[in-house]
């Protein structure tokens, strides 16, 4: 295996999904026998309140669960992309829900990239996935694991109530990695 | 793919009591350690033990002690408020030399504090907390797989010295979700109890009291009890050394924090920085000699910690003037990042400050 490091930062309001999906990530990385650390911060709130996780993905042992500039930021709204855009690594990767955030002008330096997420996952039939194609949109870009293995992650990570929608979650994800592609 | 699953830290403290043979939780909800009583009220009831969520953190504590009295191998977790209400209990059950553990997931203090990850408790774990001489033997894991592996370590400390021990987490390892491999391949030891409050038909009675109204039966009992902990510091030390040998300045972290230092440590020696780390596993004992050494050999030391500046006390009490020891700290729930603590380490080795990411994006 290549030598490899990814350190992201995922964040977004309560109930956007943020947490799932860098699990998601983070399962994947283990069933492609990687090293990763996935470490939360939230608020007492369930929803409404913000949510950011960062995930660190590495062919090498890992140190610091922290991240000091995180080469890709998933930014799932306004708020915690103003927070964090300033926070990721020169020249570094800055995924932007342009449903409901306008992308930073501030950093001519990174790559931006524009997902309209909410949109993307209303056409293919559920407004909650748009994390999931802000996902898509990520793994196709930076290939940290395999789109296949996001997928074969779900079941594990999706609480059973969940795995109904989980057909239109790899959908979501699809739409997400073609808009890139 | 390898058989590790994916947990977060507080699961596999769960996982790592089962392993431990132990026979008895009573809890008490506070974030960032739900998931523990939340884990527990499942894999104990299947294990055909004891899962009790009590009515208040004092309760639990009381029924550890209980529990314990009776020859049980019995635990209970909480965070820094929680854990603050339990002290009273905590002392009493170190008077009647009674073994458990407590976990302490601790969280940004002081007061009801947030949920955020602190390191602020450490005083209160390894200087006794309660009233009066007693100690926690404490310990700290830093990976998820640790969470697993010293719940065993802590309950067979906790019989062979007969004493509470303390389990010191922070939000960041309880919450943070890595790998774990639960092999249990433990060697459980089996104290006997010939002291347990569990039923006295056929001998004399036991008695778990630590009511003594004789000053002469009260100081026996301390002196037992210091002898106990002088023990533990002969024995018990636990630390784990990173790129010290030719270090000038080591880091000293317990925890969270000692994971951040590691990757600091590697920062500073790219740069061609001469920077070690003092991982401390056992933060009572606490490993005097370990430092007092390192310091004879001319190291200068940076504690560091999410706190005002509390483990620094007693790195500097083991240097004891040899050699310069630095501080550094975030509080209040924040966490300090690698590339602010290098900035700490070039700023304590006379090398020009980097420039942050947003200086380095005005200047370009």
């Amino acid at each position: 295996m290549n030598e490899m490091h990814h350190e992201i930062i995922i964040a977004g309001m309560g109930g956007q999904g943020v947490m799932v999906i860098g699990q998601l990530l983070a399962h994947a990385a283990v069933l492609e026998d990687k090293n990763v650390v996935w470490f939360p911060a939230y608020g007492p709130e369930t929803r409404g309140g913000t949510a950011d996780c960062t995930v660190i993905i590495s062919t090498n042992e890992i140190g610091s669960p922290v991240s000091s500039a995180p080469d890709t930021l998933i930014a799932l709204n306004q708020l915690l992309l103003d927070k964090f855009a300033p926070t990721v690594k020169r020249e570094g990767l800055i995924l932007v829900n342009t449903s409901l955030a306008s992308p930073p002008k501030d950093r001519p330096d990174c790559k931006i990239v524009e997902v309209p997420a909410n949109d993307i996952a209303k056409e293919v039939g559920n407004p909650k996935a748009a994390n999931m194609v802000m996902l898509g949109a990520y793994v196709e870009l930076a290939k940290p694991v395999t789109l296949d293995s996001i997928k074969a992650s779900m079941t594990d990570v999706l609480p059973e109530r969940y795995h109904h929608l989980i057909p239109v979650n790899c959908l979501a994800l699809e739409r997400g990695a073609q808009l890139v592609s | 793919m390898t058989d590790k699953k994916l947990m977060k830290g507080n699961i596999a403290v769960c996982h790592g009591a089962i392993a431990a043979n132990c026979d008895a939780f009573f809890g008490y909800p506070i974030t960032p350690q739900n998931e523990i009583p939340e884990k527990m009220s499942e894999l104990m009831p299947q294990h055909g033990r004891v899962f009790l969520q009590a009515e208040s953190e004092v309760a639990a504590i009381n029924m550890v002690y209980g529990a314990a009295a009776a020859g049980k191998r019995a635990m209970t977790s909480s965070s820094s408020p929680g854990i603050s209400l339990k002290m009273e209990g905590l002392s009493y059950i170190a008077a009647c030399e009674l073994p458990c553990v407590v976990v302490n997931v601790q969280r940004g203090g002081p007061g009801l504090g947030n949920t955020l990850p602190g390191q602020a408790d450490y005083f209160q774990a390894v200087k006794g907390g309660g009233h009066g001489d007693y100690r926690l033997l404490t310990i700290a894991p830093w990976s998820v797989q640790e969470c697993y592996e010293f719940m065993p370590l802590a309950f067979d400390l906790a019989d062979r010295y007969r004493n509470p021990v303390m389990v010191l987490m922070d939000a960041i390892v309880g919450q943070m979700i890595e790998p774990v491999e639960l092999h249990a391949n433990f060697e459980i030891h089996e104290y006997p109890k010939p002291w347990a409050t569990n039923g006295a038909r056929g001998r004399a009675r036991n008695i778990i009291n630590s009511l003594w109204i004789d000053s002469a039966v009260m100081e026996d009992l301390n002196n037992r009890l210091q002898a106990k902990y002088e023990q533990a510091r002969r024995h018990e030390v636990r630390l784990w050394e990173y790129r010290t040998g030719d270090a000038e300045l080591i880091l000293v972290a317990y925890g969270s924090t000692a994971r951040i230092c590691r990757t600091v440590v590697d920062m500073a020696r790219e740069e061609g920085m001469p920077v070690g780390l003092l991982r401390l596993i056992s933060l009572f004992p606490f490993p005097e000699r370990e430092i007092n050494a390192l310091a004879k050999q001319g190291a200068r030391f940076l504690a560091v910690e999410m706190s005002a500046g509390q483990m620094v006390e007693d790195v500097r009490l083991a240097v004891n003037g040899l050699t310069d020891v630095g501080f550094y700290g975030r509080t209040g729930g924040s966490v300090p990042t690698p590339a602010e603590i290098l900035d700490r380490v070039r700023e304590t080795l006379h090398k020009p400050p980097v420039m942050s990411t947003q200086a380095r994006r005005e200047v370009s």
